[in-house]
Order: structure tokens, then sequence, then C-alpha cells
């Protein structure tokens, strides 16, 4: 079966449209009947995992109702799930009853409405936003949901994909349908390639540092220009996982024969290959369109970034100081001060040097093989620096195979990191891997938030390269000294 | 636009002495930390409640005079980061039922109204003078009305507020959005006849080429 042709994409002598507009238009179930009713979106995609997906499961059976469409739903296990080898399923259960019940509860649910689920112990089991593109489910032109807000990690593939709260998880088990007021465009558009040891990461810090942490508030963000076209699939979706970070529920980026090359032959991509990509074809803003916004970025100017303080908002080069009073808004000192209080720096002091006792290579943000490819290059014939923990967590199973089979898991082990099982881990500090109160960490992840690695716990955002050179020095550092 | 249920929040009006807590960008990380999301339920989230600003015993949050108090008055940004739904449920499991900011972030925004936590959207100016009376005087009052949007301020001078006009209908009139949404059943099995999905999860993979 193949979708009809949608006379929205097709028609030329249509108004130009962005392709937020035609991946809205396609999935409106119902146009609002008045002025500030919401419209009804039709749901393509619907992920779960274990800790949002409970009470929703509980109220769709509270009110005596079925799973809609099962076969737009795959659930997996990421965020309590254990990740030191061998202890699994059995081993949680003991150290910690509670995730362990949280995971037994979704097999039951997923058991109960015939919703496949990729549990702990199943070779495709990995962080879900991490899991759905390598399996091939996520799909250009899709609206995929999931109650998680890095599901704007999607938006890569050319996907309306945004995280949704409980209540509306358990609206999409029942309707496959959301009740949803139209957001406004933001396109960011990157002009110009990225420097030597600039990544993705580096570049959605950039971003973030120029939109502010709710700049995109109210907002879908088209990413484009030459320095997005350039970025492999799993470097746009490290930019598209962030844009949350940027206050916007989703992030776009069009799809082209780099998208199409990376879905060819996985395992849940269309049996009608033809077809769909002809139509995936049409999914771009046609010349003309109208953006509500539009900031634009120069690549060859960013360099690695760090974060300073206690949101992604707050960075900086990894070579330059944590920025002085003078240059906030008066209005935002207290917050500031506040940041830099937690994180114990100084207005007009340089991080590069700083001590480190973590370094975190993982998350739905850096967890994929070339960010494993990355720290590897970094590390080979290296050594993690005495004092310096490192946990290199993939984000899941097929990624730790494809890792031990190009020997990644060798350079690591060898430097003196700790390779890990699939999962979350210490990005969130849900499944007991965590920072102590008052240790630093170098991180790859997406929130450097008080407390998100543990309560008491720093964080310093970076790429994949930063972290890994950081690693090495036993302090913050600048990976392209080491390239 | 019918549908009532007894199930569906609802939200009138308050009167309330008002709880400043003026960060910006305060996230859902610290409204209700990781360690308290480890639940199958959503009652008892209170214990959670900014866990972590709350071990210093100067919090705003233990002042005897705002034991009870049911609004927060809030920094720009409100809400950022996780889409936790824990986040209002477990503001409302401690007793507050509105949060008066700048701004809110989308998800929070919209997950808190959907359970009856009014979100306010107030001017910068509103809120310093909010704060100016708060220290004057902490005990002091104010009221929210939402069938007329309004505040009013101890010496009865009312502001209008904007909010989401279905999420005012929905809370003023008990309309319980999924039942609105399974009413419209016909209209999707409709949308479904013209698009058939490309993929089914449950199909066995093709062997990957």
């Amino acid at each position: 079966m193949m979708p009809e042709p949608d006379p929205m994409l097709d028609d030329a002598a249509a108004a130009p449209s962005t392709l937020f507009d035609k991946i809205w238009r396609r999935h409106l179930v119902t146009e609002p009947a008045e002025a500030g009713i919401p419209s009804t979106l039709y749901v393509d995609l619907h992920l779960l995992h274990e800790v949002t997906s409970p009470q929703a499961f509980a109220e769709l059976e509270r009110r005596g109702l079925e799973v809609r469409c099962p076969g737009r739903a795959v659930a997996t296990m990421d965020h309590s799930t254990p990740t030191l080898p061998g202890v699994g399923r059995s081993g949680l259960r003991v150290i910690d009853p509670r995730g362990a019940d949280q995971l037994d509860r979704l097999e039951t649910n997923c058991t109960r409405h015939g919703i496949p689920l990729f549990a702990l112990g199943d070779e495709r089991q990995g962080i879900v936003h991490v899991i759905g593109p390598e399996l091939g489910l996520t799909q250009p032109g899709m609206t995929i949901v999931c109650g998680d807000s890095h599901t704007s990690t999607h938006g890569a593939f050319g996907a309306l994909a945004f995280g949704i709260g409980s209540s509306e998880v358990t609206h999409v088990l029942a309707t496959q349908c959301l009740l949803q007021q139209r957001p406004r465009t933001l396109e960011v558009h990157v002009e110009g390639s990225l420097q030597k040891g600039a990544t993705a990461k580096d570049l959605i810090l950039s971003i973030i540092g120029q939109t502010g942490i709710d700049g995109g508030a109210g907002h879908v963000i088209e990413y484009t220009g030459q320095a997005i076209r350039d970025l492999d699939m799993e470097g746009r979706m490290t930019v598209c996982n962030m844009s949350i970070e940027a206050g916007a529920r989703a992030g776009l980026i069009a799809p082209d024969e780099t998208t199409f090359a990376y879905l060819d032959g996985r395992s849940y991509a269309p049996q009608a290959w033809e077809e769909a990509i002809d139509s995936w074809r049409a999914l771009h803003t046609d010349p003309g369109a109208v953006f509500d916004r539009r900031i634009v970025l120069d690549a060859s100017a960013i360099e690695p970034m760090i974060t300073w303080g206690t949101n992604p908002g707050m960075s900086m080069p990894v070579s330059g100081t944590v920025p002085l009073a003078s240059s906030f808004d008066p209005k935002s000192l207290p917050t500031v001060e506040k940041a830099w209080d937690y994180m114990a720096v100084q207005p007009g002091e340089a991080l590069l040097g700083r001590a480190v006792d973590v370094v975190f290579v993982g998350s739905c943000t850096n967890s994929r093989l070339s960010d494993l490819e990355a720290a590897a290059r970094l590390l080979q014939g290296r050594q993690v620096a005495a004092g310096v923990e490192m946990l290199v967590v993939p984000g899941s199973q097929a990624v730790r195979r494809q890792a031990e089979e190009r020997g990644l898991h060798e350079v690591f082990l060898a430097a003196g990191a700790q390779w890990r099982e699939a999962g979350c881990s210490m990005c969130l500090a849900m499944n007991g891997d965590r920072l102590a109160p008052g240790q630093l960490a170098v991180s790859t992840t997406n929130r450097n938030f008080e407390g998100r690695q543990g309560a008491g716990g720093r964080t310093i955002l970076a790429s994949p390269l930063t972290a890994a050179a950081s690693a090495v020095a036993g302090h913050v550092a600048d990976p392209r000294e080491m390239l | 636009m019918s549908e009532k249920t007894v199930m569906a929040p609802r939200f009138q009006s308050l009167r309330s002495r008002v709880v400043p807590l003026l960060i910006d960008d305060v996230d859902t990380d610290q409204i209700i930390p990781a360690d308290y999301l480890k639940v199958i339920g959503r009652e008892g989230l209170a214990d959670g409640l900014f866990a972590e600003w709350r071990r210093d015993p100067e919090c705003v949050l233990h002042r005897e005079v705002f034991r009870g108090a049911r609004v927060l008055l809030a920094g720009e940004n409100f809400g950022c980061g996780s889409s936790r739904e824990h986040a209002p449920w477990a503001l409302l499991d401690y007793g507050f039922r509105a949060v008066l900011s700048p701004s809110f972030a989308d998800i929070f925004r919209i997950n808190a109204l959907r359970n009856g936590l009014l979100t306010v959207a107030i001017e910068r100016p509103l809120q310093r003078q909010l704060v100016e009376l708060v220290e004057q005087d902490p005990e002091s009052e104010i009221a929210i009305d939402l069938e007329t949007s309004t505040l009013t301020l101890p010496d009865g001078v009312k502001i209008r507020f904007d909010i989401d006009p279905f999420a005012r209908r929905c809370l003023l009139e008990g309309i319980d959005q999924l039942g609105y949404l399974l009413r419209q059943d016909s209209q999707i099995a409709e949308y479904e006849s013209h698009h058939p999905p490309w993929t089914d999860t449950r199909q066995p993979e093709v062997e990957a080429s």
C-alpha cells in the first residue's frame, strides 16, 4: 500500500509553502471550526518509553479504551536501564526495584495492547531517538511524537517530530491524534563550512547561544544552508535533537540524497522504496515561501563550544572566558549569578585547564557510531588522565555492535574508559550512573541543568571530540590541539 | 463542543497569597528531579517539587507565611526542558493552582493547562509590581478569575490576561479533551482511509539489504 498523492504537495501552482506547512497540512484531520480552536493533527509514529507512558496507559484503561493503531507505535526501554555489563533486568530488580517496576509495567502494557516492544536484552533496544532512525521507522514527511522532549531529533529526516506530555500520550494511544495550535516558523540559515574540530554539536550550541533558550518558543525551526546540507544524518540528528534547548518543540531539515541513502535498506524502510522517495522529494521549502522569523549564522566562525552555566544557552568557545556581568541584561543577573555560583566559575575566567572528574560520551544527542568514532579518534594511542572517570555509553545495542565490529571498544578500554550497555545513562542519571555532589563532568549530553547528572553535580556540555580531549588532558581541553 | 465529564479538570477563580520564585528559565528538572520520576502513578509527587532547592532552609517555600498559597510568581521561560508532565502534577499536588510568569515553555504550558494548573502570562512591569507587593506585605492576596480573564490586586485594580481560548473554555466548562477527540472518530477514520502507512511497526522486519 502506498499513500495517495497529495494535491497539496504536488500542485506546483499552489502558493509557496515551507516544509513545515506541507507536513502540517497533510496531517490535518479537521481544520479548526472557529478561531482559537486547535486543529486535530494525525500522528504517523508514536514512540514510547518506560518513564512517561505508565500514567498514559493507566488512563486509557481507566476509561476502557483500546489503542487505536498499535501498528503505528513502538516502545523501548532506555531511561531506567542499567548500563553496567551483565546487570540486565534481574540485576535491576535488586539494585533499583522502582526502575524495574517501570520496565515491567511497560512490558505488561505493550503486551496487553499489541504494541511492539524492544525490551532490555532485545538486539534492537536502545535510546528511543537512536533506534527510531536506525531501524528506518523515522521517515520523511511523518508526524512523530513521544513523551520525551528530545523527540525533535527525528526532524533531521524532514519529519515533524515533537515531545508531548503523558496526557497527550493517552490521546495518541486512543485516537492517533493530537489537538494542536499551529506553531510559527523560524528559519535558522547556516552558511559556510565548519572548520576542523568544530562539529554539529558545536554548531547547535552556537545557534542556541544566539537564539537564547527561549528564542524558539512557539516556533518550529527549519535548519537550512550549506553547513546543514554538508552534515551527515547523525550530525543532523544532533542539531535537531537540541532544538528543544532553544525552546522550539520541533526542528526540521529537508530530506535530500543524504537522507535517502541513510534510510535505504533499513529494516522498516518502505518496501515501495521508489514511490516513497518520489513523494519525499516534494518535502522542501519552496522558493519564495516566507518564515515568520529568520536568523543567519556563519559556520566558518564557529569554534568548539562548551557551556559555562546551568542551561544550554550559557555557552562560549572552548578557548573563551565566562561572560562578564556587563554582557547581560540586568534583569537576568540573579539567574546568571545563581549559575556562576552553582558551577563555581567566575566571570572573566577561562575554563580551559579546569580539572575534570568525569567525562561522559553518550545520550540521544551524541551516542551514535560517528560520535563514538570521533571520541575514539582522539583516544587512539592515548590514555584517560589519572583521576578522570570516562564512560562511553552507546545509544543502542546496534550502535554497540557496530562499534565493536570496528574495534572502537578496544580503543576505549585500552585508554582506560568504561564501555557500557546502551541507554540514557548519565544524561539524566535515572539508572544509577550519576555524578557525586561537586563533581565536574564534560558531557556530550543536551542539558547542563543543576543536578541533571546527579544532585550537586556540574555539567559542561561539549562535542565528543572536546569530551575525549578533556578526558586525555584531565581538564577542559581544546580538541584542535590533538587532531 | 459539549463533552463534559466529572474527570476533566476545572478552574473558575481563586484568591491566594503569592509565592515569589523569580529565577528565570526554571527547568522541569528543578521542578521535579528525575529521581522522582520512577513512579507508575501521578499521585503524591509533592515531595519531589523543587526537591533540591527545598533542601535549603532559606528556600522561599519554607516561609510560614506562604503555607497553603496557591499562586506561584515565577521568572521568564518557566518550565523549560523536559516534557515530563510530572512537573505540573507535582505543583498541583503541593497545592499550587496557578503560575504567573512573563513567559512559559511550550510543553510545560500545555501540560499544565491540561491538568487545571492555570498558566497566567503577565507583563514584566506587573511582575515587578507583584514582587514589591509581596515584599511589602507577604500576606497580600490576589484574585484570579478565568471567566473574565482578570487578575485583581489587593487595591482592587483589575488586569486582564491572555490565555489560550480553547484551554480557557475547557477549564471553565469542564470539557474533557480526550472525549472531544474521541468524538471525531469518523473524521479520523476518513483521514486514515486516504493515508495508509508506509510501514506497520508490527510487520516482521524485512532483512536489511
